[in-house]
């Protein structure tokens, strides 16, 4: 599934600066990025690095300063508007569950096949499908404020995924949570990443979490934003858990953890 | 576990009980003048009379049609201006100054004025309950309506929501709870504009029989009056209560409410 290697996303030449009263906050140096289909791809560093500010930018909630995002062919933003036939291939999940409140469950995770006008019927059929899918089976008809804030990040990731999109951005999804649920949650994202084969574009401050999960780790440096250190994950998927105990593992880490000291 | 709930339960009969007892010995013992405080089988007595006096449900109609009416007034306009000005910030801003002059006057000093302009019929009853009842709705729906969080926002846009998507899955459930507050207090104020504007002109409605009784030195029927009153101010009360539960179940105060009005 991870065999082509067309770029899917592309950043040539993407600067973003902030203004907010007569300051400009300059959040993200030009960037030239390429991340390939299929790819699980994550960037990590401090907080203030730009790691959101780019992953904003690739869902179309900002527009860059300067540069072009591609998707596949596509340019992202079309005459000062999101483009939507490329838009509608994102699945994003933050850091917050953002889950509505007045709607049951099921009712959230069906709502992007609601507002796309798929029949009730077929959606509500398909929430449950990832319901069972991300492991929140049982709790369809719950309120969202019922459940804990694991499984409302379940709930997340699934209505994320109820369009079948082709590329997954996720911002720190599990960065609230306590470590425990943590690695299980890091565990099924790998196995439902691995069953979906869309490209993954995932952002943490932790570099344990990073290596686990990548296929790629971009260090990114703070103010501006930028590029510092690439590595390539090269173990075998699926990966379990027990990798951390691996010499290689904690020597990337390691690597990680110098320049990430280097650079704050 | 059940046995203490059941006592619990005891506790606001035991209380209601207690009260009137209170009030009785207070009265007989202290030789408390009839005309300031009557004892409680007296208000009974005058209860019973007001209850069985046909008139009387004239009156209460009337001010239940006061209320009700201005209300809905005061909740059409209210919700709809207050939609508008939350979602246009510089309308907000350039009309705010004016709402709150409107809003710091003491409205029940306009009732002459409108019973002036509106005449002793209940029309000028309906503004004055309606003008009561609209700053709270009016302030509110503006509150929920800017209030929508930004992180659901965010999930809107990334679906390519429209904007009647928009309104329809967000903007709307999500401003519910504040207007409904809103209108919870609005309806208690609907009733004061209604008993207060009958107060001070015309011949019909419960603030008139208040009136009526308090020139003729009947205080035992001045105090039926006030129990029938506190009476429609509870029923409608738990109308928008029911409200509530019924329009956002999944909202806390709906589950709050339904333990308040289980008592």
């Amino acid at each position: 599934m991870n065999n082509s290697s067309a770029p899917d996303i592309r950043f040539a030449g993407v600067e973003k600066r902030f203004t907010a009263d007569e300051r400009t906050v300059f959040a993200v140096d030009r960037t030239d990025l390429s991340i390939r289909a299929g790819e699980f791809l994550v960037l990590l560093g401090p907080s203030g690095c730009g790691k959101t500010t780019m992953l904003r930018m690739v869902a179309g909630l900002i527009r860059p300063s300067a540069g072009t995002i591609y998707i596949g062919p596509h340019d992202l933003w079309l005459g000062g508007q999101r483009n939507s036939a490329v838009t509608k291939e994102l699945g994003v999940v933050f850091q917050d569950a953002n889950l509505f409140p007045w709607y049951s469950v099921e009712r959230n995770v069906a709502l992007p096949l609601k507002l796309r006008g798929i029949d009730k019927e077929k959606r509500l059929a398909r929430a449950r499908e990832l319901c069972a899918l991300v492991g929140i089976g049982g709790f369809e008809g719950a309120w969202p404020r019922q459940l804990s804030g694991g499984m409302r990040q379940r709930a997340a990731i699934a209505r994320a995924l109820s369009y079948d999109p082709h590329i997954l951005l996720m911002d720190e999804p599990f960065g609230a949570l306590d470590a425990i649920t943590r690695d299980q949650l890091n565990l099924e994202l790998q196995r439902i990443w691995l069953k979906q084969g869309c490209t993954v574009v995932f952002v943490t401050h932790s570099i344990a979490e990073a290596v686990f999960l990548g296929d790629r780790v971009l260090l990114l440096s703070p103010r501006p934003g930028r590029i510092d250190t690439e590595i390539e994950v090269p173990f075998p998927r699926p990966r379990a858990t027990s990798i951390g105990n691996l010499a290689e593992f904690q020597s990337i880490v390691q690597r990680l953890r110098e320049r990430l000291e280097a650079i704050t | 576990m059940i046995w203490k709930i059941d006592r619990t339960r005891l506790i606001t009969p035991a209380l209601i009980v207690s009260f009137v007892l209170l009030w009785h010995f207070y009265v007989t013992w202290f030789g408390v003048s009839k005309f300031i405080i009557p004892p409680p089988l007296e208000v009974w007595d005058a209860l019973v009379d007001l209850l069985t006096t046909p008139s009387t449900l004239r009156h209460t109609w009337a001010t239940l049609y006061e209320t009700i009416v201005g209300f809905v007034f005061a909740s059409v306009v209210g919700v709809a201006l207050g939609t508008v000005l939350g979602k246009t910030p510089w309308l907000e801003r350039a009309i705010n100054p004016f709402i709150v002059a409107t809003q710091v006057v003491p409205k029940v000093a306009l009732v002459p004025l409108f019973i002036l302009w509106f005449g002793f019929g209940p029309e000028s009853k309906v503004v004055v309950a309606a003008v009561l009842a609209f700053f709270p709705i009016l302030t509110n729906t503006v509150l929920g309506v800017k209030s929508v969080d930004s992180g659901h926002r965010d999930v809107m846009t990334v679906l390519n929501a429209n904007r009647w998507q928009n309104f329809l899955s967000l903007e709307l459930p999500s401003s519910l709870p504040a207007v409904l507050a809103g209108m919870e207090v609005g309806i208690v104020l609907s009733i004061i504009g209604a008993v207060v504007g009958e107060y001070l002109g015309g011949a019909t409605g419960l603030g008139y029989l208040l009136v009526a009784s308090m020139n003729n030195y009947k205080v035992g029927m001045l105090f039926a009056v006030i129990l029938l009153l506190t009476v429609i101010g509870f029923v409608l009360y738990l109308f928008i209560g029911g409200l509530r539960r019924l329009v956002i179940p999944w909202h806390e105060s709906a589950a709050i409410n339904s333990r308040a009005a289980m008592v």
